[in-house]
């Protein structure tokens, strides 16, 4: 069963046309990442499903209702704001009571609602604290506290990870994985981070220039790119991309190997690789170069795990191959998947 | 797409539904209201008297004789022949322009001081607002009294060492300097009272523009090796430079139509000669009851205004380039 | 050598500050000696004017209380500032609030106009004012000032206080509406206490403006017991020629005191009120 479902979304901001026709659908319980660069409408998407913004043109419901011109709080809905959106002003107990006390509630219901939130994110020792004297981390746990309290149908979080330090981002994105599983509360995540996209989403819908170009698991998207947009943003090194035949041939940078690696069985294609540069990573080896031949200069990138010890030295010339079923082939001109063409 | 019946109430209920219940989310009707009450006050009493101001000056309608014909620039005409005018438009711009000056220079170093942490700041600082914290009619019965043609402070300090009321003394021979019996002393005098007044509420402006300034680009220049000054003059003001502006253009305007100084300290004397133009029109207008031609002496205010209005938008517009 | 530069800087601080202190508390100096002083005493040119040379007195103070209006002047001064401050704040703080939300653009540019509108000064308009007044049968009242007052305090704080409210992150009243609030309560619970240093600079705007205000009050009202202190005190104990100076004198700095310090105490929030809402803002 859909919880939210989006019908033709557009927003236009005058002549920019942040969000150009969407739709999707969110199943109960999911967690569906929307991601994208900056600038590709992933936050006037969301903000239009919280009620911040007026959708140009289509619709939206939640839980089977049509909101589309609903103001947020007629809503079933939950936000956590990149910047947390702490009210400064109160105490972080106010601050998770904030949307309990907007619907009223009793006195004991709401102290029994925040202490469940804040023991649930391990917060209950800082509810007498102002916003300010807390950590990075400690705000966003609040932010997310006084998100679930409400019980919202769908919980909607705008980058909330992105103004954490690395380390602290990588727990924080185990943790909100493991509540949300928990609580199976259906969310919907903005991120441009493709890593945080692939760790947390049930499905990822890859969106550019306001339009969704692919929506699938992290394996589709991954694997089976609908688009050179979504082959080159995911990934990284992002997917080689070459001309040859009048179409775009690509493979990522981990399927492309020196000889001898693959099993005699497999079916593969070679490439003379002309090597330009090698990156030491530990744990991989990059190595930079150019395909001979191809139809203009290229740039290519083989990413050999450390287990691979061949010898590869710069400013020669090596056979590197790539499986048949890793070559990936695009139109020229729309860069849509197409079938696997012949290559000679 | 086809959007099936059911759904098509749906969406109608939705909308119909959310133009009454949710009168309070909808932006226009909020933004409308909200702006509504100072619009209309706005418009009432000042709009509406200002085309009066404009409908007076060009009839011939006193106190008693209420009546508006219309007599054309007839008003001006005769403003201009007399001879108080052009004494008086002289005086506005000279004591405007002087007080202005003095007051950027002095806002600027007070401000500088009262930035800084320093023993007995709290009572200095209380000292320093007083004469904005004092109704400006009831500060300048003060400096009457200091200017006082008999009894002032000022003229038994200066016969104390000397300097006055003996046949070769500095100050002259008389015993008194009479500072607002003689023509530049009254006008002196008017000026003064004005920096007096006008120096806390500049101080405080661009004390606000001081605190503003992100205290990481003054260490960045101390660490530069640049002494307090180059930092004041070249890092500082220009940041500032913006509030100084519209400040200081708050200031023209305010000194430019203010008459409470030069009434309770000059009345306007000796003769006319510190007879700016709003109190002109006040003595024409109401006490003389010649409400016409009060209101078309108040418009030569109106040119300057515009101009002074014309610079603040500009520079305003500069500063959200900034 | 540091050291000897410090002590001169120092002194030259101490030096200026208390040149910028002479200057601006000398009058009030004056006015409080000669509060207490007689009449033999004052108005003798050989006489020090900054001792006593006869014995302090209360007199001037008692016919200032008791044989003046001047309690009356007060009480219809804090009256006008009170309502005005009021209406203001009634009128100014929504006004604001649609300028830098809700009207988007066309926002923008009416609070440009509402700006300007502060550069209409009183002395363009007192002479149709006294025309509306006397229409409405206000004058001769402290309710034609109360009425006419807040067409100068309007602007200005309209203008401050839409500073104020862009300088509030937008994401706070989002998050208010998301968890629940109509836009008017987000407003209300969010923006509104998050602002008072801005409101606060609003007040001490005001009341000083109606405190201050000379020209209006003097043209609509001629009845003694509906002055201000700021018209009030110097045309009611200026009787023709003679000055009663030390009550004079006396009215003067008794205002001036304790507002002087109530000024003080709220002034490092007035500076914050401007910076946010005209520097930043």
């Amino acid at each position: 069963m859909a919880v939210v479902e989006v019908k033709g979304l557009k927003k236009h901001f005058g002549n920019v046309k942040a969000v150009n026709g969407v739709d999707l659908s969110i199943q109960k319980g999911e967690l569906l990442v929307i991601l994208g660069p900056s600038g590709c409408g992933k936050t006037t998407l969301m903000r239009m499903i919280a009620g911040l913004e007026r959708p140009t043109a289509g619709d939206i419901l939640i839980g089977d209702q049509v909101v589309t011109h609903l103001p947020p709080r007629a809503r079933k809905i939950a936000m956590v704001f990149q910047s947390y959106a702490l009210y400064p002003h109160m105490s972080i107990f106010d601050n998770i009571a904030f949307p309990l006390k907007a619907r009223r509630e009793p006195k004991d219901a709401i102290r029994q609602k925040v202490e469940w939130a804040s023991s649930i994110l391990g917060i209950q020792h800082l509810l007498d604290r102002k916003p300010r004297q807390l950590s990075g981390g400690e705000r966003q746990r609040v932010a997310l506290a006084r998100a679930l309290v409400k019980e919202p149908d769908v919980m909607l979080l705008d980058e909330p990870l992105s103004n954490l330090d690395a380390k602290l981002r990588a727990s924080a994105r185990d943790e909100l994985q493991r509540f949300q599983r928990q609580l199976g509360i259906t969310t919907i995540f903005v991120t441009h981070d493709q890593i945080e996209a692939m760790g947390l989403g049930d499905r990822i819908a890859v969106m550019y220039a306001g339009q969704v170009r692919q929506i699938g698991t992290p394996q589709e998207i991954y694997h089976e790119p609908a688009d050179t947009f979504v082959a080159t943003f995911l990934g990284s090194p992002p997917m080689n991309l070459f001309e040859r035949n009048d179409c775009l041939v690509g493979f990522r940078p981990e399927n492309f190997l020196p000889p001898g690696v693959l099993q005699p069985e497999d079916k593969v294609t070679a490439f003379p690789f002309h090597v330009g540069r090698v990156e030491y990573l530990g744990s991989d080896r990059l190595i930079y170069g150019t395909i001979e031949g191809a139809a203009e200069q290229n740039k290519t990138i083989s990413k050999l795990p450390s287990t691979i010890t061949v010898d590869i030295e710069p400013d020669k010339v090596y056979e590197f191959v790539v499986q048949a079923k890793d070559l990936k082939f695009f139109d020229k001109n729309t860069g849509k998947r197409i079938e696997p063409q012949p290559l000679d | 797409m086809q959007k099936s019946a059911a759904e098509e109430t749906a969406v109608y209920r939705a909308t119909t539904h959310s133009k009454t219940q949710f009168l309070f989310d909808n932006e226009r009707f909020l933004g409308t209201i909200f702006l509504a009450p100072a619009v209309i006050y706005i418009i009432a009493l000042v709009g509406i008297p200002f085309i009066m101001a404009i409908t007076f000056s060009v009839t011939d309608v006193t106190v008693g004789d209420t009546s508006l014909d219309f007599v054309g620039l007839q008003n001006f005409r005769r403003i201009i022949q007399t001879p108080q005018f052009q004494r008086a438009l002289k005086d506005t711009f000279l004591f405007t322009i002087v007080a202005q000056i003095f007051v950027a220079i002095l806002a600027n170093i007070l401000a500088v001081i009262l930035a800084q942490e320093f023993r007995g700041k709290w009572i200095a600082r209380m000292l320093i607002m007083l004469p904005w914290a004092t109704p400006i009619s009831l500060g300048t019965i003060g400096w009457l009294w200091i200017f006082d043609s008999k009894f002032s402070p000022i003229d038994w300090i200066l016969q104390y060492f000397g300097l006055l009321g003996t046949p070769d003394a500095i100050f002259g021979a008389s015993k008194h300097l009479n500072f607002l019996g003689r023509e530049e002393l009254a006008m002196a005098s008017v000026i003064l009272v004005h920096i007096w007044r006008m120096l806390p509420l500049a101080a405080v402006i661009l004390l606000a523009g001081l605190t503003s300034i992100d205290s990481d680009l003054i260490d960045q220049a101390q660490v530069d090796g640049a002494s307090f000054w180059r930092i004041h003059f070249q890092i500082r003001l220009p940041l500032i430079f913006p509030i100084m502006s519209i400040a200081l253009l708050f200031g023209l305007i305010f000194t430019f139509s203010d008459m409470v100084v030069a009434f309770v300290l000059t009345r306007g004397g000796p003769v006319y000669y510190t007879q700016v133009l709003p109190l002109w029109a006040w003595f024409k207008g109401i006490d003389g009851g010649s409400l016409s031609e009060g209101a078309a002496i108040a418009l030569f205010l109106f040119p300057l205004l515009l101009v002074v209005a014309i610079l603040m938008l500009r520079v305003a517009r500069r500063s959200e380039v900034r | 050598m540091w050291a000897v530069k410090n002590a001169i800087k120092r002194t030259l601080l101490y030096i200026t500050v208390m040149i910028f202190c002479f200057f601006s508390a000398s009058p009030f100096l004056i006015m409080l000696i000669n509060t207490f002083k007689q009449d033999a005493d004052l108005y003798r040119p050989q006489n020090n004017p900054f001792i006593y040379n006869f014995p302090p007195t209360l007199e001037n103070l008692e016919l200032l209380f008791q044989r003046t209006n001047y309690m009356i002047f007060v009480r219809n001064s804090l009256i006008v500032g009170v309502l005005v401050v009021l209406i203001t704040l009634v009128i100014a703080i929504p006004g604001a609030y649609s300028l830098a939300r809700l009207t988007g653009q066309w926002g923008e540019r009416a609070g440009i106009g509402i700006f300007l509108v502060y550069l209409v000064p009183p002395t363009l308009l007192f002479i149709p004012m006294f025309r509306i007044v006397a229409a409405l049968n206000l004058n001769n009242t402290i309710w034609s000032l109360v009425l006419v007052y807040p067409t100068i305090s309007i602007p200005f704080c309209t203008w401050l206080l839409m500073g104020f409210f862009k300088s509030i992150p937008r994401d706070l009243e989002e998050a208010a509406m998301v968890d629940g609030y109509s836009h008017l309560m987000a407003f209300l619970k969010v923006v509104m206490p998050l602002s008072l240093s801005g409101i606060i600079a609003v007040i001490v705007f005001t009341f000083t403006l109606t405190l201050h205000e000379f020209v209006y009050a003097m043209t609509f009202i001629s009845d003694s017991t509906q002055r201000t202190i700021s018209v009030g005190v110097p045309i009611e104990l200026v009787r023709g020629d003679v000055f009663f100076w030390q009550s004079l004198l006396a009215a003067a700095v008794i205002v001036a005191l304790p507002v002087g310090f109530v000024y003080n105490l709220f002034l490092d929030r007035l500076v914050a009120g401007f910076t946010m809402g005209a520097v930043k803002g």
